[in-house]
This record gives structure tokens, C-alpha cells and sequence, in this order.
């Protein structure tokens, strides 16, 4: 009997404390921030222990990895699901994440807390912030910087017997590439050479099918070559401007080189394979996201003074493809005043400071202004001369279907052999054209 | 349970019911019991099955898409029909369909066939190789997707390297799912692999669903074996062989799961079926009207198909 009482009396205490610790568990909040799952996602989950420490709301990070990230993350905004808080949301989202009312918009929190968009660098304003583009409505602070670069391997750059046999054949130094030429003659040249007992290859580059990633390959050479996407006097008129005479030279050069120059079997790769290619030692060349060269600078195997990184080449202008994300709040979140806590504490320069040092390219010009910003980091001027002629994809409210019929008409050409350049971009201004037309634009 | 057993079961039943439920159970009639009894199912039908198929009817005849939201819904008539059926994409698809649902099937069938002929004679430790010959298709094709994508990789893959030991080709200089002229038959040898185990099953029910004393009086007229072949086992066994052409016919005309872990409908579109084209317009392009004609349209076809190929079915088992 003693036993049942004391049994009874420890369960009753234990309900009371439990009673107790309820209020202070429900004054601990967290917020949960989406995003891809790729480096600098990991040095945001290091910065924001700051901001916890500080405002004591806990952080949830939900990750996806980048072929998933977009299905994943619009579905989640479609059915105005709850599950984040924050959205660092690719740039091409804006249009329809503001038009669907996905995102808050975020002009009169920046007024009341003296977050000046003009702080920021202006390209990434532009492309990451605004809808309509260029207009003063702000949807999204600007989180992460960045472009398509180029790695490559500069201890095989400076072997004296390669140095001397590419001058030999090329009558010019075995150098970072300037133009899309220089870096097919580059890429040929390594092409099935064997290095320290290895068969290497050329160039590993962007093909993959299924979500951005040949279309964000192949316009690093089209704005090269001065691509357009419309006629600037005459909004969504396609027709000789996105199937010009360059256009179609610039893609017949991406594919010239993906037949000449890449890895075997490399019919559908993007990020994560070009990193294996590169990281295995198999391609002397990767174009890559800026995003990841802090990681592969600090790669045990291949990176530190083994690599070098150079910006997008030219050919007929410099111009880079544009990558990044801002950081928007969800409108359907039912955390948004902790959220817009997170971007106010986020948008401070010390923050911001932080942030590019842990690994993630901060858009603030408190860092990219500083005088001694190009060299904290061996790629870090090229990150600063590649934003400064970025060029984004689409970012109308029916960007995915523009990319998706992109991804179809140039994959279809580069790697499966299907008609010509021209007959490519002729089918992919129709294909845009009924985009536009169903969007009541045309 | 004996009668007794079951007595005494129904009547510790009855009464252990309570009584207000004994009394409005009493008052139903059998029928209305019955009804009780299968209305859950029917209610389970209706709410995952022929509700969304009403459903996607009704969007089919409208420009929704299901990112736009805040969007007016307005009704276009059959636009996406005709938009479907003109569109040369689209039948690129439905040939990409067509030639992978041919080729599985035929290859499927005369493996299955020959399989189930050999299983069928029950040599020792038949039963040893019947259950090894039906892993594959115990595996799910997530799996199968993952593990032969891994499997034809051009460098690493164990496929381009058995081919090089047997050919004296190197390993790298072909790519099975990179290759316009063999990612087709890629994705019809991984299918015919996991699949030919499941018709070689159905034909072995054929085969042993055959009557001993046929071949016993076939014997005794002396018939060679490949004339009973010709006259008894296939015209028997045929309507087994049909069947598995059909269940076959109808899932690799949705094939959805293996060609998009394995090449994505690429390269390219050579090898987009109709599933991945309208995935991609669903969840990509987000055409919910669209898509849902489009679904339509295949859902029609498939079951147009199916109902011919029964009615041929009906003939020969009749014979």
C-alpha cells in the first residue's frame, strides 16, 4: 500500500512539474529556414548560432538537396504548407513567389528598421530583391551571391613539359582561359591525357536534363557571345534576338566542346558530379558554382595551391550566368514576426562580415566594398569581376516552364544529337512565344 | 470449429452485445447489413479513386495550374485536348511509349515463356531456382533504378565491363543511358529483367494447369514432342501467356519509376514516355489543366486498349 502511495505522489509531482515547464517550453520559439542542402548552407547553420544566442529562438533547418530543391520547396508554397519560416528561394522564383503571394513583402519592415537596399551590391538587389525586376518592391533580402566560375587544376598548369608543349602548339602561355576559344584549346589539350598515371580529361561542364543545369551551362557561353532574351525596346520579342546568329554560334561552341572535351558518360551531370569529376582528379577544368570553392579550396586532396579559379571567359562581351538566392519570409508561416527578426539581425554588416568569412558570399557592400575583399580569398576577386556582368535566367511568374523548355531544346541538341543550333533556339523561341501568349504577354 | 462450437460462438456473441446496438441490428435487414458491411470500402473507393478521377475530368476542361493560386479558373473547352493531340512532342512520347511496351513485351513474353517451359519440368532443386529466378521482381524499382544506373555508369559501371571482357571493347567507349542509339534498350533490358520473372510465373500456372492425361494420350498416338508442343502446350497455356501480356502491357504503358531513375526521359527527350512528359508538365510546369486532359487522354487509351485485348482474350479461352 505504502508503495501505490508513494507511486501516486511521485507521478502527481511529476505532472506538476511538467505543469510547471510548459509555459517556459512554449516561450522557447523556433523557426524553421528551408533552403538547398550544399556548403554554405552548412556555414549558415554555424552563423546562426549567433542569432539564437542573441534572440534565444532556436533554428530548424530543412534542407534539399539541389536537384529536389525546386519540386520540393514550390510544392511547399503551392499548398501554402507551413514548414518553413524562411525561404532562401532561387532567384527565378521571385516573380512567382510575389505574384502567388508566396513571399511578404518586405518594403515597409526594411523602412521601420532602417534596412536600406542600397547597401547591397545593385545586381544582386536586382536579381535576388525585386519584382517587378528593377522596381522598389523588395521580396527577399539579398542572402547569397552568386555565379558560374571556373576551377582548374593549376599543378598540372604548371608542369614544365605541358607548359612547353601547349607554347609549342599554341604559341601562347598554359594559362586560366580569357575566351571560350582559349578555353576549348585548353580543355582539348588535356583532353585523354595521362597525368601522373591517370587518364584526365578536358572540361567537366553542365548537361544535367532534369532541372537547370544544362540550361545554366549553356547560357555561361551565350551571354559570352552577347545573348539577349528579348529586344530591349520591345518586351518578350524573342524572334532574332534569342535565335541570333551569336546564339546560334554559342551554342554550336557548348556543344563542340562537350563532344570534344568531357569525361565519359557525362550526359547528365551538374553540380555534384562536376565536383566528383573534378574532386577524383579526372578533369583539369570545372565550371562550378562560386558557391562551392570555398569547400574546394579547402579539399585535403585536391584543393589549397593545387587549384586556381578563374571567371566565366568572354568572347564577344564578359558576362557570367547568375546564381544566388535572397532570403525571403513566408507569408503563410505562423512564426513571421520571429522570421523577420532573423533577416533584420541578418541584414547587419558584422553579421554579414561573419558570414563571408564562414563560407557563405555575403551581397553586402560593408564586404564587398572593403578594399581588402579580393584578397581574402583566392577567388574571391573573381567573384567580385563575375558580379559585376551577371545575366539571369527568366524570372517571370512562369519561369518553369521557360526552363523547361530550355533544358528540352538545348539538351536535345548539344547531347542527343537532334537537329541543329539554329533549329534548337528557332523551337525554343515558339516554345517561349506560347508561354508568353498563354501569359497574355504576347 | 464444429457445429456445436460455432453455435455457442454466435450465441456467447450475441449476447455479449450490448443492448441498444442488439435492438437497431435487430431491426436491419439483411440487405441494409450487407450494405453496412462494404459501405467503408465503397466510401474509400470513392474518396481515393473516382473522386479524383471526377476531379481531374473537371480540370481538364480549365486553365488551372496549381501554382497559381489566387488565379481565375476560367472554363477553355477541349483547348487542351486538341493543344495535346497536335502536338508533335507528345507523340514523340507516345512513340517513345510505344516502342519500349513493344520490345518488353515481346522479349518479356518469349523469356517468360521459355522459363516457366523449363521450370516446368521439375528438375532437382527446380523449386531452389524458381525462388532465385523471382528476386528481381521482389525488388522495388527504386532500387532496381538506382542499383543499374550505378551498374551502366561508363567508368565504374560492372555492365560496360562484362560487355568489354566478352567484346574486347573498352569499358568507357560506350555509354548505355548516355547513348541516344542504346538508352532505349537500356531501359527495356533493366524492365525485362525485373519483369520476365513475374510472366514466367503466370505462364507456369498455365503450363501446369495443363492435364496430365493429354500428353499421356498424345504419347500413345505417338506424337513427337514438338508437335505436342505445337498442339497442346501453347494453344493451352495461351490464354495465360495473353493475360500476362496484358497485366504487362497496361503497367509498362504507365512506366514511370524506372525510366526516371534512370535516365530521366533523356538523353535529350529519347527516351521521355508518356509518364515523364506528364510529370513534367504537372510538377514541373505546373499545367494542372493540362496535364489532367492529358492523363485523360491516356487513361482512355489504356483502357480502349485493354477492353479490345479482353475481348480477344474472351475468344480464345472460349475455343
Amino acid at each position: 500500500m505504502l508503495k501505490l502511495k508513494q507511486l501516486a505522489v511521485g507521478a502527481a509531482a511529476l505532472g506538476l512539474t511538467s505543469l510547471a515547464a510548459a509555459p517556459a517550453f512554449a516561450q522557447n520559439k523556433q523557426i524553421t529556414l528551408c533552403w538547398a542542402a550544399w556548403d554554405p548552407a552548412n556555414a549558415l547553420v554555424e552563423l546562426s548560432k549567433d542569432f539564437t544566442a542573441k534572440s534565444g529562438i532556436a533554428m530548424k533547418f530543412e534542407f534539399v538537396p539541389w536537384p529536389n530543391f525546386a519540386d520540393r520547396m514550390l510544392n511547399e508554397l503551392n499548398s501554402k504548407g507551413k514548414l518553413c519560416d524562411l525561404l532562401i528561394g532561387d532567384s527565378q522564383w521571385i516573380g512567382g513567389s510575389a505574384e502567388n503571394g508566396h513571399y511578404v513583402k518586405l518594403n515597409d519592415f526594411f523602412d521601420k528598421n532602417g534596412i536600406k537596399m542600397t547597401d547591397f551590391a545593385p545586381a544582386t538587389v536586382y536579381a535576388y530583391s525585386t519584382w517587378p525586376k528593377g522596381s522598389p518592391n523588395y521580396w527577399a533580402l539579398p542572402a547569397m551571391g552568386d555565379a558560374n566560375g571556373w576551377v582548374y587544376r593549376k599543378d598540372w598548369f604548371a608542369k614544365p613539359e605541358l607548359k612547353a608543349e601547349f607554347k609549342k602548339k599554341h604559341n601562347r602561355d598554359l594559362a586560366p582561359p580569357k575566351t571560350w576559344t582559349e578555353l576549348k584549346q585548353v580543355a582539348e589539350f588535356f583532353q585523354g591525357r595521362e597525368i601522373d598515371g591517370k587518364k584526365v580529361y578536358g572540361a567537366a561542364i553542365f548537361t544535367e536534363r532534369g532541372s537547370e543545369g544544362i540550361t545554366m551551362g549553356v547560357t555561361g557561353a551565350l551571354y559570352s557571345w552577347g545573348f539577349q532574351y528579348d529586344d530591349p525596346k520591345k518586351p518578350y520579342h524573342m524572334e532574332g534576338f534569342v535565335n541570333s546568329k551569336d546564339a546560334v554560334e554559342a551554342l554550336e561552341f557548348y556543344k563542340s566542346l562537350y563532344k570534344c572535351c568531357t569525361p565519359p558518360g557525362y550526359t547528365n551531370a551538374y553540380m555534384q558530379e562536376g565536383l566528383d569529376a573534378f574532386k577524383s582528379g579526372q578533369a583539369a577544368m570545372m565550371m562550378n558554382w562560386f558557391a562551392f570553392f570555398p569547400g574546394l579550396y579547402k579539399d585535403e586532396k585536391v584543393g589549397g595551391e593545387r587549384i586556381g579559379f578563374f571567371v566565366n571567359p568572354g568572347q564577344k562581351v564578359e558576362a557570367s550566368t547568375l546564381g544566388g538566392q535572397g532570403i525571403s519570409v513566408v507569408s503563410y508561416s505562423a512564426n513571421k514576426d520571429a522570421a523577420l527578426q532573423y533577416i533584420k539581425w541578418f541584414a547587419q554588416p558584422d553579421v554579414q562580415k561573419k558570414w563571408w568569412a564562414l563560407g557563405g558570399y555575403s551581397c553586402h557592400k560593408a564586404v564587398l566594398g572593403d578594399p581588402n575583399f579580393a584578397k581574402t580569398a583566392p577567388f574571391a576577386a573573381d567573384f567580385l569581376k563575375a558580379m559585376n556582368g551577371v545575366k539571369d535566367f527568366w524570372q517571370e511568374p512562369a519561369y518553369a516552364q521557360l526552363l523547361q523548355a530550355m533544358q528540352k531544346r538545348v539538351h536535345d541538341y548539344v547531347v542527343a544529337d537532334k537537329g541543329t543550333a539554329k533549329e534548337a533556339l528557332d523551337l525554343l523561341v515558339k516554345d517561349w512565344q506560347k508561354v508568353f501568349k498563354e501569359e497574355g504577354k504576347l | 470449429m464444429n457445429d456445436v462450437a460455432k453455435a455457442s460462438f454466435i450465441e456467447r456473441a450475441a449476447t455479449a452485445t450490448p443492448a441498444p446496438v442488439a435492438r437497431v441490428v435487430k431491426g436491419l435487414s439483411d440487405r441494409a447489413i450487407a450494405w453496412l458491411f462494404i459501405s467503408p470500402t465503397i466510401i474509400l473507393l470513392l474518396a481515393i479513386n473516382i473522386f479524383p478521377l471526377v476531379w481531374t475530368i473537371q480540370l481538364s476542361f480549365t486553365n488551372y495550374r496549381a501554382n497559381r493560386p489566387n488565379a481565375e479558373v476560367k472554363n477553355i473547352g477541349i483547348d487542351h485536348f486538341q493543344s495535346i493531340l497536335t502536338d508533335p512532342d507528345v507523340w514523340a512520347a507516345m512513340q517513345a511509349t510505344a516502342h519500349f511496351v513493344f520490345w518488353t513485351i515481346l522479349i518479356q513474353t518469349i523469356l517468360g515463356f521459355a522459363l516457366a517451359y523449363l521450370v516446368d519440368r521439375r528438375f532437382r532443386g527446380h523449386g531452389f531456382w524458381t525462388t532465385v529466378i523471382l528476386i528481381p521482381m521482389m525488388l522495388s524499382p527504386a532500387v532496381v533504378g538506382n542499383f543499374w544506373a550505378f551498374l551502366y555508369q561508363p567508368q565504374i559501371g560492372l555492365f560496360n565491363y562484362v560487355i568489354s571482357f566478352f567484346t574486347g571493347l573498352d569499358p568507357s567507349s560506350f555509354e548505355m543511358i548516355g547513348s541516344v542509339k542504346l538508352a532505349p534498350w537500356a531501359i527495356v533490358l533493366v524492365d525485362t529483367w525485373m519483369w520476365t520473372p513475374y510472366v514466367m510465373l503466370i505462364c507456369l500456372a498455365g503450363l501446369r494447369s495443363i492435364p496430365e492425361y493429354i500428353y499421356e494420350a498424345a504419347e500413345v498416338d505417338r506424337a513427337s514432342k514438338w508437335r505436342q508442343f505445337w498442339t497442346i502446350t501453347l494453344p493451352m497455356a495461351l490464354p495465360f501467356i495473353m493475360l500476362a501480356v496484358l497485366f504487362r502491357g497496361i503497367e509498362n504503358f504507365k512506366m514511370f519509376d524506372l525510366v526516371n531513375l534512370l535516365t530521366n526521359g533523356g538523353p535529350g527527350s529519347t527516351t521521355e514516355v508518356a509518364s515523364i512528359t506528364l510529370k513534367r508538365e504537372a510538377f514541373e510546369k505546373w499545367r494542372t489543366g493540362y496535364s489532367s486532359a492529358f492523363a485523360i487522354i491516356l487513361f482512355v487509351t489504356v483502357f480502349g486498349l485493354a477492353n479490345i485485348y479482353v475481348k480477344a482474350l474472351n475468344k480464345v479461352k472460349s475455343r
